[in-house]
């Protein structure tokens, strides 16, 4: 499948990928991804009609653990590298009404 | 040269416990070896001096009061940046992570302590193990120790740089895609990327989950299977580490395998010097013929799902890569999605008053553009009318490519292939373009896809004097096939490789 890669689709992963771009950044990614998605159709060679996804390596199945309380962070570890807290809080700029 | 930093871990860690050696100066020999040359190698983020100090001086009153100090005792080793540790910073080489300090340590590498090991320091590496050289870090270029204008490979290219500059005595690395035995394969030392599971990735900071596997980096085969034997097994706190019990790696590693089976997969050798360089295809001849003389029958198997296709125009392309990609950048977008500047990690010093912005912001002033590139293509890839082309159809691609592995395996003990296209490239020669970049990893990607235990082990110099690689490759959880068969080529055909630099 071939896919046409331009700036505003860019913009557009770019977002959805919650990373801002420079215009020089989606200049280079326009023609960087179009090159990597031909690569990647590549796979359109290949009949996979009754092949089964494979997800995992080495495929285990209902891993359970034993349902018993264990130690775990306290709130100052758990804060320890939080770049703003306040009390035992993360710190966020405001997630209401703002923003896209 | 000092004569301690000679010695492989298994020789370093015998002197100790006779006493010849103690662990100070063996930790000191390495800071010695870390003062002297890492200003030109660059292979460490950050090293530990006075805790490792600490660390050896205990291990010695443990040894003069009688106790065990384990099978690593007192043995100086390297740790890659993408393992947590409670000491020092953990920055997976990313400014996103310039100041991190992990609450908790990776279960690999408190295996490692609890052995005896000393944690010299953090080996850099491509940003969060993305890339093919190590130019993707975030914090300096690690020089390659047999040609400093030359890359070490990536993205442990850090861990192997440190044991081929006798930096350390060995190292720990992750593998996601090649990412141990290629390094291993530039810098000439044994890498060894273990079956899927079989190593804890409890704290292994997460690229590709179903692919990342953390691994050895060692002066020689018998390093490889005594630092996997201390990590492997089962971890309680990593549900997707095997609960197979695991086998003593050591006890038959010096017995040949009578008539070992090597399969050579006719994709594996294609008729492209870009591809397969003229050097390296003679090498891997060499060692082909050497396992001839040790009675090893040599079989021809086929892997069509992993081949190495050239176009007309030299381009290098393969389904393995291509599914590969697709994989690996899907789960990098999905394991990267908690890199949001609220819990840990850079946050813009600009004043935001909305949250995205602050993601957004945030995100881009410190993920380097590799990361960015595929983050990006994973959720690209992932997102709403895209995900059946690509990211399931790569998912039955690499069913297709395991399946070929288990048939080649009813022919045959272990595969045998080169590990990399060329001996090590220079710096700049494949930044421009990520697809070359990408094609680094043609004859290791597969493995990581199909979940097998892999080896690189060095042969011998290229005409320009620089290390090559031979890949062999098992069957699941049969590394200690794959140890054996390493074994034998290198006892018998000793390869011997000292960087310049380190005998100068």
């Amino acid at each position: 499948m071939s896919t046409h890669i331009d700036a505003d689709l860019v913009r557009h992963i770019g977002k959805l990928s919650r990373i801002e771009l420079t215009d020089e950044e989606v200049t280079a990614f326009v023609r960087q991804f179009s090159d990597v998605l031909e690569a990647f159709g590549k796979l359109q060679e290949l009949d996979t009609e009754n092949i089964e996804p494979m997800a995992h390596a080495v495929e285990l199945q209902n891993v359970f653990a034993d349902d018993t309380p264990r130690p775990s962070l306290t709130p100052d570890e758990a804060l320890a590298n939080a770049p703003d807290r306040v009390d035992d809080f993360f710190r966020v700029p405001k997630v209401i009404g703002g923003g896209a | 040269m000092s004569a301690i930093t000679d010695l492989t871990a298994a020789q370093l860690a015998a002197s100790i416990v006779a006493g010849e050696t103690s662990a100070v100066e063996a930790t000191q020999a390495y800071l010695d070896a870390i003062a002297a040359r890492d200003g030109e190698i660059q292979a460490f983020n950050e090293t530990y001096p006075d805790r490792a100090l600490d660390r050896a001086k205990q291990l010695d009153a443990d040894r003069a009061a009688g106790k065990q100090i384990g099978p690593l005792g007192g043995v100086p080793v390297a740790v890659k940046d993408n393992l947590c540790t409670t000491y020092g910073r953990t920055t997976c080489a990313s400014k996103y992570l310039a100041d991190f300090r992990a609450p908790y340590t990776a279960t690999a590498v408190a295996k490692l302590q609890a052995a005896g090991a000393v944690v010299l320091g953090k080996a850099n590496m491509d940003e969060f193990a993305m890339g093919s050289s190590t130019e993707n870090s975030g914090m300096h270029a690690t020089k390659n120790p047999w040609d400093t204008g030359r890359v070490p490979g990536g993205s442990s290219g850090g861990s192997a740089a440190a044991v081929a500059g006798r930096l350390c005595a060995a190292a720990l690395g992750s593998d996601t895609g090649g990412s141990i035995r290629q390094p291993a394969a530039f810098c000439g030392v044994v890498g060894c990327k273990p079956t899927y599971g079989r190593v804890s990735r409890y704290g292994l900071v997460a690229f590709g989950s179903s692919l990342d596997q953390i691994g050895p980096l060692t002066r020689d085969v018998k390093d490889a299977a005594l630092l996997t034997n201390v990590i492997a097994g089962h971890d309680p706190a990593d549900s997707t580490s095997l609960p197979n019990s695991v086998p003593d790696y050591l006890a038959q590693l010096d017995e040949p395998i009578k008539n070992l089976r090597i399969g050579l997969p006719t994709e594996f050798f294609p008729d492209s010097a870009e591809a397969l360089s003229p050097d390296t295809r003679a090498a891997i001849g060499k060692a082909i013929d050497a396992y001839k003389a040790m009675d090893a029958d040599i079989v021809e198997v086929s892997l069509p799902h992993s081949r190495i296709d050239v176009a007309a125009d030299g381009a290098i392309s393969s389904f393995a890569v291509s599914a590969y990609y697709i994989v690996c950048t899907a789960e990098c977008s999905s394991n990267l999605a908690r890199f949001d500047s609220v819990h840990y990690g850079h946050r813009t010093k600009d004043a935001v008053d909305d949250i995205v912005t602050m993601y957004s912001r945030s995100r881009a002033e410190s993920l380097g553009e590799e990361v960015k590139r595929r983050v990006m293509l994973g959720t690209y890839a992932l997102s709403s009318g895209y995900y059946d082309a690509y990211y399931n159809k790569a998912l039955k691609v690499r069913r297709l490519i395991a399946d070929d592995f288990k048939s080649a395996f009813r022919k045959c003990d272990v595969i045998l292939c080169p590990t990399t296209p060329t001996p090590a490239f220079r710096f700049g020669e494949k930044t421009a373009n990520p697809i070359e970049m990408y094609m680094a990893d043609i004859y290791t990607i597969s493995l990581n896809l199909a979940g097998l235990p892999g080896l690189s082990l060095p042969v011998r110099l290229s005409e320009s004097g620089l290390p090559i690689g031979m890949q062999l490759i098992g069957p699941i959880l049969r590394e200690e096939i794959l140890f054996r068969a390493a074994r034998m080529y290198e006892t018998t055909n000793p390869a011997n490789l000292v960087p310049p630099m380190v005998m100068t």
